[in-house]
């Protein structure tokens, strides 16, 4: 056990749905085992911690070649379906109820429960100011606005994992 | 099967420790195994080992994270202070219960 992990910064760079989930549960997951964990959220990961739209994020249904209706065993679901009105809506609704019955919390939920774990919550300062973001715009949980320089002094001596 | 003794009796655990027989599980042993942890029990720790228990026995598994939070009214912070670095996993193991084999 001498090569344990104690350290590891994880950076969610996308926001759809499946794009989120698996570095919060990686993050939550570290603390669980008693490891230290930063979140690094960048482009359009940030919307996973921006009070108005964390709570309505959604899983994309164009251009996922594995997605598969009506579950994860059944037929490929075509492109041009999967851009008809409310099929993102729909198959993000799925998810969530799977998700609930095996108690993956929401996302706000969960960002607030990796942030009372001990987990650390930061923003990208390039994102930022490319999206024209204030404090204000983000849920009380994120600790602070990073640029990168910052995020590399923080992730010194542990792990770092880009998903 | 590993046997070690703990508050004077011996028990069957599995390579990590925990208990593989609740039945061998007392109060006197859940100290001891917390002692292994550098934990010593109070009530706050007591009310989580006790929701444990009541939840295995309902469900058949250790509660995660969330339903203790939300069914063991028992938050993540209360979690992490009482058992620091591992809180569900250390508090399955001194309830005499085994390893969660959930993510969350």
């Amino acid at each position: 056990m001498s090569d344990k992990i104690k350290k590891v910064s994880i950076i969610v760079s996308k926001g759809s749905l499946d794009g989120i989930y698996p570095g919060l549960i990686m993050g939550n997951g570290a603390r669980m085992e008693g490891i230290e964990a930063n979140l690094f959220f960048t482009f359009f990961g940030l919307y996973a911690i921006l009070k108005k739209y964390m709570g309505s994020i959604k899983i994309a249904t164009v251009g996922n070649p594995a997605m598969r209706v009506p579950d994860a065993k059944g037929f490929p679901l075509p492109t041009i379906l999967g851009a008809l009105p409310g099929m993102s809506a729909f198959a993000t609704h799925m998810m969530n109820k799977e998700m609930e019955a095996l108690d993956i919390p929401p996302i706000p939920e969960f960002i607030e429960m990796i942030h009372d774990a001990g987990g650390k919550i930061y923003a990208c300062k390039a994102t930022v100011d490319m999206f024209h973001l204030t404090l204000a715009d983000f849920c009380p949980q994120m600790d602070k606005v990073l640029t990168v320089g910052d995020f590399y002094d923080i992730a010194a001596g542990g792990q770092i994992i880009f998903t | 099967m590993p046997t070690k003794t703990l508050a004077g009796t011996p028990v069957d655990t599995d390579e990590e420790g925990f208990l593989v027989n609740h039945s061998q599980w007392n109060k006197d042993i859940a100290a001891a195994l917390a002692a292994e942890e550098g934990i010593t029990l109070g009530d706050g720790h007591w009310k989580v080992l006790d929701f444990i228990d009541t939840d295995f026995k309902e469900k058949g598994a250790v509660p995660g994270m969330r339903r203790m939070n939300k069914v063991g009214n028992i938050p993540t912070k209360d979690l992490y202070a009482l058992f620091p670095d591992g809180p569900i996993k250390k508090a399955a193991k001194i309830s005499g219960y085994p390893k969660p084999a959930s993510c969350v």
